[in-house]
């Protein structure tokens, strides 16, 4: 058995500097031949800090500083420095998070590679010959062109997923036994998501190679991992089979955690955590997650419970395992039968951006107190789209008509009433705020300009942060002071606060962590089924348009392929492109979070 | 001088990782050993320039002894080229170079700022317009468009500030433009205007606030090569003119005689070294401040 | 890339352009009679007609302003009012000094600058680093005039006597006399180098954060090959426009330095020129600087470019 361990994690630790904060602490992991791993967790949850030290490396500011990282019995933590450089790239590789950062600029994608295999032999003549070889090999493998020509190119002459596969080819050219894969598909479409992860199964199968996949995403490392570990701000909370996990999750936050993620069906409820987690600096004693979680006792907020093997190979990191809240039925969306009468209407809206034409023969509508999403990936033009409406983008032909009546291009040239009827939400919360005002100027401002002196300016923050589930006292507060959830509902209890009949929402859930985008949805839906505000949910999240949306217009390279119910587009869609778009969707249902399972 | 900036452009809106409310720009900054170290140090040569007129023993264009005199009793530094009692134009000397300087950088930073705003903003014609402009200026090294003014004109004080505040004025403006750049594309400016907020107050209610920091360190380092070029213009004798007592012009005055009577060169030398290194600590405790000192822990 | 560097070449000229008129609108374009504002009051009549003649003051400006500017072109810079040699042969051989003076600073400075600044980057946060940085700090504060005499104060004439505190050569070209080159070179050495020092020790540590670094390192590469292939090169294209800046910048620091010293350069012959009202050398030398500052810009932009993959590759 012990000869299959191809990695073995023990009483890891990793501190930040000067603080001492522990960023990662009491990791225990072992990983046999051939197997994945998916390490799961929360922007923050240092799993990138663990991925990093599973080579030996800490990022600046940062410190490995107690435990053992075992890969085919040898601690890197305990190699002299040079024993260590030759193990990396041979015994254990890493595939970075972005490639586009990750390769170096200035260098040929053939020398990038080539040097992966110098130094780790003689260099005589025939070695370069051997190595060339190699490179081909490894290129063909990774489904990339072996031609010279190819070779001889710089990174930014390949496209996103083209750079993908390069750090892929990196990371197995030099046939190492385990690969740290630092979720490699973040950023990309689903369709070259896709692609990418069926090319890391196969060359893990290929090479017989083990992998530990760091992601956020449920969905991917359910469909990739053999073994799950759960990370909760900086400990493995939940660990065992995937299998396992996935059915029967015994840790809160695990359970919490799956439930948050959208179900593509939408027949289960998206329920988020509230709160956020804690940062290292300023962790709670006791379980970190007892803030947010709904079966937290007295003793939970006191000690760190220990680790518990509740069955052989799971472990949990909670004093009561095994009483996970059940799945809920999800509420019907409000009815959406595009009777009412169209609050926005959009006729043959052409744009371009210099030359390039980014959108053309835009028609859409949003009836009133409906949701209307437009779906679409990076480049699609969604954003350009909805500028346009809001009046952030004035170069454009064509007509966007409010009530039916036609809007000026430009915000300025539109009337106060018109500015305030259709409010605009950001896709970054961190840059939508100006972070030298605080919430209660934040939120007034725009109330200011488009509706003048109010009389009780204290109740209109109150009544805004209200509607957008945020305590009164955050008033005072700075952005930087507020978590990413927070700064959002800032974002949207700004735009609540003038009075808007529609809101326009930029893929504003896109930068958050799952279980706080959950409890976003939420919210959106309440407003709707509550306040009847029409919304436009911008977004390339294809689930989240089913929990969300009454009607769905698919956009591709700049025109609508697609419209209708949402219902129907997803049932029987017409076009290939919405088709591939489901298709390629990983259809995440573990068995836990399955409504008929519990009946 | 040199007008590289090697200071590190604030990023605005970083979030903190810490729960504690964004500490002020010069509170960060004094936390730094080396602010106050060059607090202590302009203040020291501050003192001297505002409070030395009051102390000095003699009157500085009074001749009290023999040209280039030693040290004696009421004369600790003995005596210049024509006589007159070094301490004392020491003392009175430096209020000329301060006052100058700090008018020229208001000028060059003033200007260079709201161009910078309103370029990085605007954009457009504008935009070009203003660099060009700039460009042209920034031709000249800033002592020689000094010395091309002062030379054909006249060494005349005003026109000393204004040619020095305009040589700040490219300069300032693009690194003001730079940061407003970043700014510019945060969505909170797009969101006023998304809003109709005017123009105007969207620059000083949004933008300005932003690239504050920046400022703050474009304004010391202003304020650092200022004191540098009007010192140097005097040095050169285009400064203030004779028998006005002015640190530059008393280098000018006292260099042919410095291995007779050194004191009349090292005073104003060390002053004015002593100031400028004072003014550029400060400004690095600024720019390391504006950058967040410890990020904290991110993963 | 062809392209880009034509629009360069092109912008360059239009701002040399803009800077002959600066030049002309700041020396001749005075109120009243340019020639006798020039000279004074107590100016001989032969030498005012004589400016009067040259300067064309007879002519409307922009008349006044072509005549000068095809002068120019054509290396006929007129006399100078102070000697009446020819300008162009009154500067040849202090133009040639001055750049004696500039080139030895910019050899010695510009390699040691960046050696420095790389190293302080690797060791950073160590004492070298903290050690490298306070230095730098101070001698970019300093300006270039008080580094010259506390200089000359420490060699020269307060503390060892080793160096002359001015150049006082005979006859012959002025690199026959390095002991009396020591102190002017060191000065600009000392005047330019903060600056290259600290840029090149901001841009290596942000290379030696970024991910290609750290991935370089993950490879398992040597860490001389970390620096010298993945480091070094990504370094020095943003540092390079420092530098150009730097060695444009000593065309105006030796102004102050010669003058100190008594160097023979341009520096010096400005400053006599200022000094002598004599106005043809004035306008020729301020040309010269601007110019040549431009051309230096100039070519660190169209290096910039050449280095850069991204614009190479884009011209095929």
């Amino acid at each position: 058995m012990s000869g299959d361990v191809v990695l073995d994690v023990a009483g890891l630790r990793v501190v930040g500097l000067p603080s001492k904060a522990e960023i990662v602490t009491e990791v225990d992991l072992t990983l046999g031949r051939g197997e994945v791993l998916g390490l799961v967790g929360e922007s923050g949850s240092g799993k990138t800090t663990l991925g990093l030290a599973l080579l030996a490396h800490a990022k600046r500011g940062t410190s490995i500083a107690s435990g053992s990282v075992t890969v085919c019995g040898r601690d890197l933590l305990t190699l002299p420095a040079e024993e260590v450089r030759r193990a990396r790239g041979r015994t254990v590789a890493y595939i970075p998070q972005s490639p586009a950062s990750a390769l170096n600029p200035a260098l040929r994608i053939g020398t990038q590679l080539r040097e992966c295999l110098n130094g780790s032999a003689s260099r005589e003549a025939h070695r370069e010959e051997e190595g060339e070889e190699r490179v081909q090999e490894v290129l063909r493998e990774v489904a990339l062109p072996d031609t010279p020509d190819f070779i001889r190119r710089y990174p930014h002459q390949l496209s996103g997923g083209q750079q993908q596969r390069i750090a892929i080819a990196m990371a197995f050219i030099g046939r190492p036994e385990l690969i740290v894969l630092d979720e490699p598909t973040t950023g990309l479409d689903v369709t070259t998501q896709r692609h990418v992860l069926e090319t890391v199964r196969r060359m893990c199968e290929g090479y017989g190679a083990s992998g530990v996949y760091i992601s956020h995403d449920m969905a991917v490392v359910a469909g990739i991992a053999d073994r799950l570990a759960v990370m909760y701000s900086g400990r493995v909370v939940e660990a065992g089979t995937a299998e396992a996990v996935l059915a029967a999750p015994r840790h809160p936050y695990t359970a919490r955690l799956l439930l948050a993620v959208p179900d593509l069906a939408a027949e289960r409820e998206m329920t988020g955590i509230p709160g956020h987690a804690p940062s290292p600096l300023a962790r709670p004693g006791g379980c970190a997650f007892a803030p947010r979680c709904e079966l937290a006792e007295d003793r939970c907020r006191a000690e760190q419970p220990a680790p518990v093997e509740v069955t052989v190979g799971h472990t949990v990191r909670c004093v009561k395992p095994g009483s996970p809240p059940a799945p809920r039925p999800a509420t019907p969306l409000r009815a959406g039968d595009g009777g009412g009468a169209p609050v926005l209407e959009v006729r043959g809206l052409s744009a371009r951006y210099g030359r390039t034409e980014v959108l053309s023969g835009i028609e859409l509508t949003v009836p009133a107190g409906e949701c209307v999403a437009l779906l679409g990936e990076s480049g699609s033009g969604k954003t350009t789209l909805s500028r346009a409406i809001v009046g952030l983008h004035p170069e454009f032909d064509g007509e966007i008509l409010l009530d039916g009546e036609a809007l000026a291009h430009g915000s300025y040239r539109r009337t106060e009433e018109q500015r305030r009827r259709v409010q605009y939400v950001f896709q970054n919360p961190y840059e939508a705020l100006n972070p030298r005002k605080t919430v209660r100027e934040l939120v007034l401002g725009p109330v200011r300009v488009l509706r003048g002196r109010v009389a009780d300016p204290d109740a209109v923050v109150r009544d805004a942060l209200e509607r957008a589930s945020l305590r009164g006292d955050l008033a005072g507060r700075y952005p930087d002071q507020l978590s990413g959830g927070e700064r959002q509902r800032v974002a949207i209890a700004r735009a609540l606060a003038t009075g808007p009949d529609l809101l326009i929402c930029d893929e504003i859930t896109s930068s958050l962590d799952v279980s706080v985008q959950s409890s976003i949805v939420e919210l959106l839906r309440e407003l709707q089924r509550r306040d009847g505000l029409s919304l436009l949910f911008v977004t390339h999240d294809i689930a989240l348009v089913r929990n969300l949306a009454q009607h769905v217009a698919v956009l591709e390279d700049g025109r609508i392929v697609e419209s209708g119910p949402v219902e129907r587009v997803f049932t029987t869609p017409d076009h290939p492109y919405t088709r591939s778009l489901i298709d390629d969707t990983p259809h995440f249902t573990p068995a836990f979070a399955r409504l008929d399972s519990r009946d | 001088m040199t007008e590289t900036a090697t200071v590190p452009t604030p990023a605005p809106g970083t979030p903190a990782t810490g729960a504690g409310r964004r500490e002020g720009l010069l509170r960060a900054a004094l936390r730094l050993r080396r602010t106050r170290a060059g607090l202590v140090l302009t203040a020291l040569v501050l003192g001297v320039a505002l409070l030395g007129p009051l102390l000095a023993p003699h009157s500085p264009t009074e001749f009290v002894a023999a040209p280039f005199s030693g040290p004696a009793d009421g004369m600790p530094f003995g005596s210049d080229q024509l006589g007159r009692d070094v301490l004392s134009r020491f003392l009175h000397g430096g209020l000329t170079v301060l006052g100058l300087a700090a008018a020229a950088t208001a000028i060059g930073v003033g200007f260079g700022a709201l161009l910078g705003v309103v370029a990085g903003y605007r954009r457009g014609v504008l935009d070009e317009i203003v660099m060009r402009t700039g460009d042209v200026v920034l031709a000249f090294p800033q002592l020689v468009a000094a010395l091309l003014f002062l030379s054909i004109i006249g060494p005349k004080l005003w026109l000393l500030v204004l040619v020095v505040g305009v040589s700040h004025v490219p300069r300032t403006a693009r690194v003001v433009r730079e940061a407003t750049l970043k700014v510019v594309e945060q969505d909170f400016v797009k969101a006023a205007e998304a809003i109709g907020v005017r123009r105007a107050k969207i620059m000083a209610g949004e933008l300005l606030p932003n690239v504050s920091s920046a400022l703050a360190v474009e304004l010391g380092l202003r304020l650092t090569y200022s004191i540098g070029l009007v010192a140097g213009l005097g040095f050169l004798g285009l400064g203030l003119q004779p028998p006005t007592a002015d640190w530059g012009l008393m280098i000018n005055e006292n260099r042919i005689a410095v291995t007779v009577q050194a004191w009349a060169v090292a005073l104003p030398v060390s002053a004015v070294a002593l100031l400028t290194v004072g003014t550029n600590l400060i400004t690095d405790g600024l720019a390391r401040a504006s950058i967040g000192i410890d990020r904290g822990v991110r993963s | 890339m062809y392209r880009l560097i034509f629009k360069r070449v092109l912008l360059g000229l239009v701002i040399l352009w803009a800077v002959s008129v600066v030049v002309f609108l700041a020396t001749q374009a005075l109120p009243g009679d340019a020639a006798r504002a020039i000279l004074g009051r107590d100016a001989t009549p032969e030498r005012l007609a004589a400016l009067q003649a040259q300067l064309h003051t007879g002519d409307p400006m922009l008349v006044q302003y072509g005549k000068w500017l095809a002068g120019t072109l054509t290396f006929d810079l007129g006399a100078s009012l102070a000697n009446g040699l020819p300008v162009g042969q009154y500067l040849a051989p202090r133009v040639s000094n001055s750049l004696v003076l500039m080139m030895i600073a910019a050899v010695i400075a510009t390699p040691v600058a960046l050696a420095v600044g790389a190293w302080s980057a690797l060791r950073r946060d160590r004492a070298v680093d903290h050690a490298t940085s306070l230095i730098t700090l101070v001698l970019a504060a300093l300006p270039e005039f008080v580094v010259g005499i506390i200089l000359v104060l420490i060699f020269a004439t307060g503390w060892l006597h080793v160096l002359p505190a001015v150049f006082a050569a005979g006859e012959g070209a002025v690199w026959q006399y390095p002991a009396q080159l020591v102190l002017p070179t060191l000065t600009l050495v000392l005047a330019v180098s903060p600056y290259i020092v600290r840029m090149m020790r901001a841009a290596m540590v942000e290379v030696l954060e970024s991910e290609y670094v750290q991935q370089a390192r993950l490879k398992g590469l040597p860490e001389r090959t970390v620096i010298w292939r993945h480091a070094v090169p990504n370094a020095i294209g943003p540092v390079a426009q420092v530098i150009a800046l730097q060695l444009a910048w000593l065309a105006g620091g030796v102004v102050v330095i010669e003058f100190l010293f008594r160097y023979p350069g341009i520096g010096l012959a400005l400053m006599d020129a200022i000094g002598n009202r004599d106005l043809p050398v004035i306008q020729a030398l301020s040309l010269l600087i601007a110019g040549l500052y431009i051309v230096v810009n100039l070519l660190a932009d169209i290096i910039g470019l050449a280095a850069n993959p991204k614009v190479r590759t884009a011209a095929r």
